[in-house]
């Protein structure tokens, strides 16, 4: 099918797009137009006006200062995979993104595009929720930043307004040498995962956890993070039973069913998925004496 | 609403001046205004990979992208891989080893593999299986294509070594 029209606009500003939006009736942003577009030419999604935000230069890129790493909205997904300054501070995004659809959508989707289509079962988004990243939204009203915790409301919605747009995503690395894993299960290589599962580990010298991060994509209508696996892992030194317990809590939760998968096949996912990424994080993790006190 | 867009935008080394309305895609701009059918359109929902074309020199879907966004970039689509006599090493290397049978998706398959050449001239298997995820193909099994791919690597190779 082909898409319905639409009035397109690329406005070379950040303002100017803040400000078409607010004027525009039924507007749609387009990022990298890799979900958007598939949408619009099925008619799911009919814009009457579509403001691109390609030409907004201050939009891309990777900005470090000493605790905080700020990311672009537009930075595009292949930009994020093989930036090798990332690799080395987030792995979780480099280790996540081989999922994330195929090469040739990574060359134009971007990082915001992921967040702000909040699909359940999408990597990105699951990733800055187990990173507790921070959501940099510009609007008419002006700009405020929201909790990656906060900003998934359900089912494809977000906290972003009508008349609002994503802007950057602030990450906080962890401690160099922390663990990390990113474990899923889609049918193809590529394909929407059924469930996923994002796991942080950080121990002190003589491995006991004293930090950690458990999030799931797929098994429920947003990204969710698993609290009570994270208490049960913090003060423990991991084993086979430790893993086996946290993953049994992780998988405790209300989880949806579809086509692909009944609430009770996805909890068990939750479980496994948890499971290997325990082992994997865990088998990352440089247990070095900590450089600060 | 149906407005249009002048464009201009440089295929294959040719540059194309083009009024546009907004909704078409840039798979369609190039079969139905350009002519260059090549390019295939299976799914038009990004999913098959049948309509990969190189923007700026990297893989993409025509079939999820605007023509109108394409103002002023470079593409490559299958017409573009054609040496001056016969076929470019990679279309070689595929007839050689079975890369193809109906040759639907062959196109799309040519365009992301010369991206994966030019970035990385000797890939593992995994990683030109890793690539090819991005297309379906119902006929080959993927064997031939990931044959080929490695073959035209090596022939690649040779040709580079005694330059």
């Amino acid at each position: 099918m082909k898409p319905a029209p639409f009035e397109y606009h690329a406005p070379a500003s950040l303002d100017e797009a803040v400000a078409l939006l607010a004027t525009l009736d039924n507007a749609k942003v387009i990022a990298g137009g890799q979900s958007l577009v598939a949408m619009m030419n099925f008619r799911y999604a009919m814009p009457d006006h579509l403001i691109d935000l390609g030409n907004i230069a201050s939009l891309s890129g990777l900005h470090f200062d000493a605790q905080i790493l700020r990311i672009g909205s537009m930075t595009r997904q292949r930009e994020i995979e093989f930036s090798a300054a990332l690799a080395n501070k987030v792995p979780l995004l480099k280790a996540a993104l081989a999922h994330v659809g195929h090469r040739q959508t990574r060359n134009r989707g971007t990082l915001g595009g992921s967040l702000a289509h909040a699909d359940p079962a999408a990597e990105l988004p699951t990733v800055c929720l187990a990173l507790d990243a921070e959501i940099e939204i510009v609007g008419a009203a002006g700009a405020r930043v929201v909790p990656m915790r906060d900003f998934t409301n359900g089912f494809m919605t977000t906290a972003l307004g009508y008349d609002e747009i994503l802007v950057a995503v602030h990450i906080r690395p962890w401690r160099l040498g922390h663990g990390y894993s990113f474990q899923e299960y889609a049918r193809r290589h590529g394909d929407f995962a059924v469930a996923g599962a994002a796991v942080l580990l950080d121990a002190n010298h003589d491995g006991v956890i004293e930090r950690a991060s458990v999030a799931l994509c797929g098994v429920a209508d947003r990204p969710i993070r698993r609290d009570e696996a994270e208490t049960a892992l913090v003060g423990q030194v991991l084993d086979e039973s430790i893993i086996a317990r946290v993953a049994s809590l992780a998988g405790d939760v209300e989880a949806t069913g579809d086509i692909h998968g009944d609430a009770t096949y996805r909890r068990h996912l939750a479980r496994v998925l948890t499971t290997r990424a325990l082992r994997e994080a865990s088998s990352r993790m440089t247990t070095k004496k900590r450089e600060t006190a | 609403m149906t407005t249009t867009h002048s464009i201009s935008v440089n295929i294959n080394g040719q540059t194309y001046a083009r009024v546009v309305e907004a909704r078409m895609t840039l798979a369609d701009f190039l079969r139905h205004e350009i002519g260059l059918t090549g390019t295939h359109l299976g799914c038009e929902h990004g999913v098959c990979g049948a309509c990969t074309v190189l923007i700026d020199g990297r893989s993409a879907r025509s079939c999820l992208t605007f023509a109108v966004q394409m103002n002023g970039r470079t593409l490559t689509t299958v017409e573009g891989l054609n040496v001056a006599v016969g076929l470019s090493p990679l279309q070689q290397a595929f007839q050689e080893h079975h890369g193809l049978q109906c040759g639907f998706c062959t196109s799309g398959m040519l365009m992301t593999l010369t991206e994966l050449l030019s970035d990385n001239p000797d890939p593992t298997e995994q990683e030109v299986r890793e690539v090819l995820t991005g297309h379906l193909c119902r006929c080959t099994g993927y064997a031939g294509p990931v044959r080929a791919a490695l073959a035209a690597a090596e022939h690649l190779k040779g040709i580079k070594g005694a330059a």
